[in-house]
């Protein structure tokens, strides 16, 4: 419990402190312009950071494997979440079909392998 | 705008209510959600409920998640989690400019709330000139409140939930997915998600641990700046 206490000051300070220092000093400045194209740029790529290694990669060590149904459920939430814009939806959508997958893939999976 | 006075009172939290509602509704499954995968982590409903306190910033919980299940160590967590928020950065400035002479105790209790979601209903209504800090205030408290409950009750009920059921391991990719669309608005933002992408990819299979998260995103989002200036001086419209 207090490395889980640490953890979270921890979080949470670098949490507050992009939330607070510009708040705090930069009323009358502004930031430099590469600096905001770059801050721009990051939320898309932290999350297909996270994102496509979980779709492809498995096991430890890892390895590529590109027949896990994480990854084959993700092309159509993808769509769906293209042409919806709809958080809520899309996480219930990612869900069925995984759900979905669960149930028929073993099959055809063991046939292709 | 008239000065606070008692009587102005029940229209600030009407009308931070009114405008904040949207934020509370889609906090609700996401909130459930989150806390049906940290209870599945490992985590009591109490610890939930603390780090959507200490913490209040919904993907990062989700990736912190993610990365304490698959037995990340806690600066990782915490680098991690630093470069996810950064982004709010840009979202302070913005707001900065209409909170210029606010009283700096609320500017700090302010600050805690500033979400993607909190910004996007309180910034523009700081922009038509008909919204107060007071107001803002009640929009992120609202939001934070809602969070804070929907994530202990996902909690709680987590445990009741079978493994696997319903397909609940892929809500977080699913996520993921949606809000990587939201943030896909212009070809670079694509390029730099498949750099990002790739780097990730390479570097997870290269070196153990989540670090390649980080690394991957500031190489990504530095190799989208370099090419965005260069094409913008290539063609020497806006330099």
């Amino acid at each position: 419990m207090a490395d889980y206490l640490m953890l979270l000051l921890g979080m949470g300070l670098v949490t507050y402190l992009p939330r607070w220092l510009p708040l705090h000093y930069l009323s009358r400045r502004s930031l430099p312009q590469w600096f905001i194209q770059w801050l721009e740029l990051i939320p898309a790529a932290i999350l297909s950071a996270l994102l496509l290694p979980a779709l492809i990669l498995d096991g430890t060590p890892r390895n590529l494997d590109f027949l896990r149904p994480e990854l084959w459920v993700a092309l159509p939430t993808f769509v769906f979440a293209w042409w919806t814009r709809s958080l809520g939806g899309t996480v219930v959508v990612g869900m069925l079909l995984f759900w979905l997958a669960g149930k028929v893939a073993p099959q055809w999976l063991a046939w292709i392998r | 705008m008239t000065p606070p006075s008692s009587t102005e009172r029940p229209t600030t939290l009407r009308d931070g209510l009114n405008a904040g509602w949207p934020i509370c509704l889609g906090y609700l499954p996401i909130g459930m959600a989150f806390g049906v995968l940290a209870q599945k982590a490992g985590l009591t409903p109490f610890q939930i409920g603390l780090m959507s306190i200490m913490v209040f910033a919904g993907s990062s919980q989700f990736i912190a998640i993610s990365m304490l299940a698959s037995g990340a160590s806690a600066p990782a967590i915490i680098a991690t989690t630093f470069v996810v928020n950064l982004r709010h950065v840009l979202m302070s400035s913005a707001l900065a400019v209409y909170l210029r002479d606010a009283h700096r105790g609320l500017l700090s209790l302010y600050a805690y709330g500033v979400t993607d979601e909190s910004f996007a209903v309180n910034l523009p209504r700081f922009n038509d000139h008909n919204w107060s800090l007071s107001r803002a205030l009640v929009v992120n408290h609202a939001a934070n409140l809602t969070w804070f409950v929907s994530t202990v009750a996902g909690g709680i009920g987590g445990r009741f939930i079978p493994e696997g059921a319903l397909g609940i391991d892929y809500a977080l990719i699913a996520m993921f997915i949606c809000l990587l669309i939201y943030q896909i608005r212009k070809r670079i933002h694509l390029l730099t998600a498949v750099v990002a992408g790739l780097t990730a990819v390479g570097l997870a299979l290269l070196i153990p641990g989540n670090t390649y998260i980080v690394i991957a995103s500031i190489v990504a989002a530095t190799v989208g700046v370099i090419i965005q200036r260069k094409v913008l001086k290539g063609n020497s419209s806006n330099g």
